[in-house]
């Protein structure tokens, strides 16, 4: 398991020979990237991403335990970005590795419904027209509950 | 010793990151220490009791209804909107 939170970019290839590495076992790698995506008109965009030290990271763990019971997969990967980020940047990855496909890409989708919902870390999104804290979506929540 | 906690919009709203408190036995609940900070700041009444904060003990995410002891570490945020 390895969990992340940092202001630096990161590199797919690197993180896919990670999860690849020393693990013959290993039949299936599923990897999600996310991006900081246009949220308003015009130039400047960026978001600020604050995180709870500590929690977080905490929060993290748990999901990927959750999906650790659940489906056999070997290993879970998580970054996640704070700071300052502007439109197009990566900001959330996660990668799975697993005997099995079905296994990898339902944990890691797993993985990323429950981040959007457990995991504290708050949006706030500049523009100059106007800055707002971004707030929770209810379909984020319903996608979470599917897996009760 | 209670440590407590704001983050992001509701930080900025009750312009305060937080606040160390001197542990009190009628701090039995989360409940409990809210109503506490109400008293003491009358403007944070409204921000702290919107039925969408979240609250997490030793950051773990719990309820109002919580028990509290000496020492624990309370953080009131709004619903979390990473990835």
């Amino acid at each position: 398991m390895s969990i992340r939170i940092q202001t630096a970019d990161f590199d797919l290839g690197t993180e896919y020979q990670l999860l690849r590495d020393k693990a013959y076992q290993i039949g299936a790698i599923v990897t999600f990237c996310g991006l900081v995506r246009d949220f308003d008109e015009g130039d400047g965009q960026f978001l600020e991403l604050e995180y709870y030290p500590g929690m977080t990271e905490q929060s993290l763990k748990q999901i990927i335990d959750q999906a650790k019971e659940r489906w056999q997969i070997i290993n879970a990967h998580i970054i996640h970005r704070v700071g300052k980020l502007t439109l197009g940047e990566q900001i959330v990855f996660v990668g799975v590795n697993s005997p099995h496909r079905d296994a990898a890409f339902l944990a890691s989708q797993f993985i990323m419904d429950h981040l959007k919902t457990q995991a504290p870390f708050w949006k706030r999104a500049i523009s100059k027209n106007q800055t707002y804290w971004v707030e929770a979506k209810a379909k984020d929540q319903e996608a979470k509950k599917l897996w009760e | 010793m209670i440590e407590v906690k704001f983050f992001a919009s509701l930080r900025e709203q009750l312009q305060s990151e937080g606040e160390q408190l001197t542990w009190h036995s009628h701090f039995a609940t989360v409940n409990d220490l809210i109503q506490h900070l109400c008293q003491c700041h009358e403007k944070w009444h409204m921000a702290l009791n919107n039925p969408t904060i979240l609250v997490a003990v030793n950051q773990q995410l719990s309820s109002s209804d919580s028990s509290l002891k000496d020492g624990d570490e309370v953080a009131f945020f709004p619903p979390v909107t990473g990835g």
